[in-house]
């Protein structure tokens, strides 16, 4: 018998084996998506304006919403079925294979660890606007946000996302709050959407601009594919994980829909396309004191809200990867008391500090929309894949998404529409992220497999896929 | 008051991080690594049905 298991008054361990806690409902995976998500309408979304004016960013806001949509109903399906931590990468290794597994994962520890660190650049950046002290620098803040949310995740993943539940609705609130406080049912007595956003500057670059802003357009729901990284954690994944993340997404669609229109209507597009913080300036251009302290505190809770949800998922897909031996083993250890991949939550955090240190905003937040796109691509491909290797009726899903295949193929179009836009913008570095997957595909390829215990790797007690 | 936030939050996160490394230096000697690397995708099922918190 184990030492674990002698001490198990403290330590809840099944036989001789530590496992991840299943402690999460709905609201904790609506927690996780969304937490991860609203920062980008506190800030990010609105440099689509710059890249093409008021009405791309409105445009780009529901063209992006479908891809998402897409993304959450493909998402809900495969992983209802694949309940496993590490979310698209144990969808990837069962449906495509490993080296698509490999790649997907490290899509998602980039995505999720750099758009943690632009989080933490995010909040240290607003504070240090607000103080307006000669001397402060964000360091500090930085430090604290990564490492205090880095010591949540490590205690515990009922209490992470149950202080993202709070701090998101917060955030969330105060959207609406602002919203209903700026009288949206009438226009020039606080919005002048008419007047800001007319005929003639409405697409000021025309459509070439529209393309071109579906680069930032994406941070209207950036990340609320990572609701799937709980799936070894909630009590019911096959009713929890499309109850949550689809829900989600309708919350998310609202809160850009409002956020477009309150912040389009209160500043000029030229304006609205470099500010870093819309909605903190829409709290003060409304002229209420009270509005702006609470945009201002939103601001900050969004961003750790995304930061805590992101060190949550960057940690579960980095800890897969040592369970399947595709990376040493030795960073799939589970806390016994807590829970929690501690090893992985641990190695990550010096990563993220070095990174929001060194970084600026720009890149970070580039490679984080990087990562995640080419993880979209993958996911059109991968739905088609695992409905035809196994059709509906073949094994049971806990969610069957409609209208396939044509979700797959409207997520491959956008996709592909967003490359060439983020090609615009950042193309070398586009570049780069292409050519540092290709090498580490290498490295997986010839050199890390043979570590992998082929046979272990799949778990999921399917049939033999048809043509198989 | 900002600045002393400032120094407070550097204080904060040396704290919670010499924490943690305590902690994962202390689990890692009390128990073996066999039993911490023990998690199996493939079993959540069984574990779900008889969880305790």
């Amino acid at each position: 018998m184990t030492a674990a298991v002698e001490t198990g008054k403290t330590t809840t361990i099944h036989g001789d084996r530590v496992s991840l806690l299943r402690v999460l409902g709905p609201a904790h995976v609506w927690a996780l998506g969304v937490g991860i998500v609203l920062v980008g309408e506190f800030t990010g979304w609105n440099f689509s304006a710059d890249k093409g004016g008021a009405l791309a960013a409105l445009i780009v806001c529901w063209i992006v919403g479908l891809l998402y949509t897409s993304v959450a109903m493909i998402d809900s399906e495969v992983t209802s079925t694949v309940a496993a931590a590490g979310g698209q990468y144990a969808q990837a290794k069962h449906i495509v294979g490993p080296l698509m597994a490999f790649n997907v994962a490290l899509f998602l520890v980039f995505a999720y660890t750099m758009l943690e660190v632009s989080d933490a650049i995010l909040l240290g950046d607003t504070i240090v606007a607000k103080a307006g002290v000669e001397g402060l620098t964000h360091n500090s803040f930085i430090a604290a946000t990564i490492v205090v949310l880095a010591w949540l995740n490590y205690r515990g993943v009922l209490m992470t996302l149950n202080v993202n539940f709070v701090i998101t609705a917060i955030a969330y609130v105060s959207i609406v709050i602002l919203f209903f406080s700026v009288s949206p049912w009438t226009q020039g007595a606080v919005l002048k959407l008419n007047e800001l956003v007319t005929p003639g500057n409405a697409l000021p670059y025309g459509w070439i601009g529209v393309i071109a802003a579906f680069q930032f357009g994406i941070w209207y729901y950036l990340g609320i594919e990572g609701t799937t990284q709980a799936a070894e954690e909630v009590r019911s994944p096959a009713r929890s994980l499309p109850y949550g993340t689809m829900a989600g997404m309708i919350t998310l669609l609202i809160a850009a829909a409002m956020t477009w229109y309150v912040c389009a209507s209160m500043m000029p597009w030229e304006y609205l396309g470099i500010t870093y913080y819309p909605l903190w300036d829409a709290g003060k251009l409304s002229g209420s004191p009270l509005l702006e302290e609470l945009l201002f505190v939103a601001t900050l809770l969004s961003a750790l809200a995304s930061a805590n949800g992101c060190i949550n998922d960057a940690a579960r897909a980095w800890f897969s990867l040592g369970r399947d031996r595709y990376l040493p083993s030795w960073f799939s250890a589970v806390h016994p008391k807590y829970r929690t991949p501690y090893r992985s939550i641990l190695f990550l955090l010096p990563i993220a500090l070095a990174f929001a240190f060194i970084a600026d905003l720009n890149q970070a937040i580039t490679f984080s929309i990087l990562s995640g796109v080419l993880q979209y691509t993958f996911m059109s491909i991968n739905i088609m894949m695992f409905r035809k290797k196994w059709p509906l009726g073949t094994i049971r899903r806990g969610y069957t998404h409609p209208f396939h295949p044509l979700p797959a193929i409207v997520l491959f179009c956008l996709c592909v529409v967003t490359f060439f836009a983020i090609f615009l913008g950042f193309g070398s570095q586009l570049i780069a992220m292409t050519i540092f997957y290709f090498l580490i595909s290498l490295w997986f390829h010839f050199y890390r497999y043979k570590f992998v215990r082929r046979g272990d790797q799949f778990t999921m007690p399917w049939p033999k896929p048809q043509g198989y | 008051m900002w600045m002393g936030l400032s120094y407070v939050c550097w204080g904060i996160s040396a704290v919670l991080a010499l924490w943690m490394l305590y902690d994962w230096f202390k689990v890692d000697t009390t128990y073996s690594e066999e039993t911490l690397t023990s998690s199996r995708e493939g079993e959540l099922e069984a574990v779900s049905e008889t969880h305790r918190i």
